[in-house]
């Protein structure tokens, strides 16, 4: 034991870099605390969708007389946002490569492609929410629909801000260059990116899919 | 003898992987392969949940279990090709953190599930409750 702690010790005195009290070796490099701490948080929006998920699932069946899941939803329509999600987190790891290679041209491009998609995404998930309102099926109309809303429109909401964040990247990569903080808040947005195409993945199955199933079909 | 092997059971310290991050080791062609093939299995299993839904050739009340399975399938899809989870360990305090993810998910949305699937047994019906009022 005392034998260990005199090689620790001589280690200690021939490291480069000074003892911090964090361990052997100082902290973890700061882009590795920054990409664990935002995955940290990425997890929590995902048990907090799960709520919204859950709440769907209970509720699913309470259309209070109104229109059901079936009676409402265009799957082609859904099919078209899946494509354009699923696009656009390829698009988004491409941007993540030119980006690792310091190519500008590529990384504006590669944004720009995920936004345009996002935005196609999110345009038809807007076209398909006033649809249902002027249909008479808005939140308010039953317990099936407020909980729809909550979960899909929760959704939407991550991705208007992930497209906000998209614009500040592309904005600050052309003003600031490939600098280290901006790379950083790069691979965060990327994982965010990701992270909705994930959950989506869970709404499409779910809400859309199992949901338009006709009745007898249901578990 | 060095440090490492002294006081580290596993990667180096400060060695850990970023999720998300490109591999270090990795050229750019096989960068993009990766991803091009998690592409492609994305879509195949997105095609495959569409076709679920609307196929007679699948027993009628496994379908929805078929395109869970699916669904979970292709989030696997997502974490490995697209965030770069992996088994490494140096991935392995993205994989814990994952794992508690899964775990508070699953508790959250089968729990529920179940409480509220028994009290809907243990509720009388509309009728027998109106009966009930004076």
């Amino acid at each position: 034991m005392s034998g260990a702690l005199e090689v620790a010790g001589e280690a200690l005195h021939s490291h480069a870099s000074p003892v911090s009290g964090h361990g052997m070796g100082g902290p973890a490099p700061k882009r590795i605390i920054v990409g664990y701490g935002f995955w940290i948080f990425l997890l929590s929006d995902v048990v907090m969708f799960a709520s919204f998920f859950a709440a769907y699932a209970v509720l699913f069946k309470n259309t209070a007389g109104g229109p059901s899941a079936r009676d409402l939803f265009d799957l082609h329509n859904t099919a078209v946002q899946t494509g354009c999600l699923l696009l656009s987190t390829f698009t988004c790891g491409m941007a993540g490569l030119a980006v690792a290679e310091r190519n500008m041209r590529w990384t504006q491009l590669m944004l720009l492609l995920t936004g345009l998609l996002g935005a196609a995404f999110l345009s038809l998930e807007l076209h398909e929410f006033t649809g249902l309102v002027a249909r008479g099926a808005g939140p308010t109309r039953s317990a099936f629909l407020s909980s729809f809303f909550t979960l899909v429109g929760c959704h939407g909401v991550h991705v208007t801000a992930g497209l906000l964040w998209l614009g500040t990247m592309m904005a600050q990569f052309q003003a600031k260059g490939f600098r280290e903080d901006i790379r950083h808040r790069f691979l965060c947005f990327t994982l965010f990116w990701h992270a909705l195409d994930i959950i989506w993945v869970g709404i499409f199955s779910l809400v859309y899919l199992v949901g338009t199933l006709p009745a007898e079909m249901l578990p | 003898m060095s440090v490492e092997e002294h006081f580290d059971a596993g990667s180096r310290v400060g060695e850990d992987r970023v999720p998300g991050a490109p591999h270090p080791e990795r050229s750019l062609g096989e960068e993009i392969r990766g991803y091009v093939l998690g592409l492609a299995l994305a879509i195949a299993l997105t095609v495959a949940a569409f076709w679920a839904a609307g196929t007679h050739l699948i027993y009628g009340p496994g379908i929805a279990m078929a395109i869970l399975v699916l669904a979970v399938a292709q989030m696997g899809i997502h974490l490995i090709f697209f965030l770069h989870i992996t088994t490494d360990p140096d991935s392995t305090n993205n994989i814990l953190a994952l794992a508690f993810g899964v775990l508070a998910v699953c508790l959250i949305v089968f729990g529920s599930l179940w409480v509220m699937e028994h009290l809907n047994q243990s509720m009388p019906a509309m009728s027998e409750i109106r009966h009930l009022q004076p």
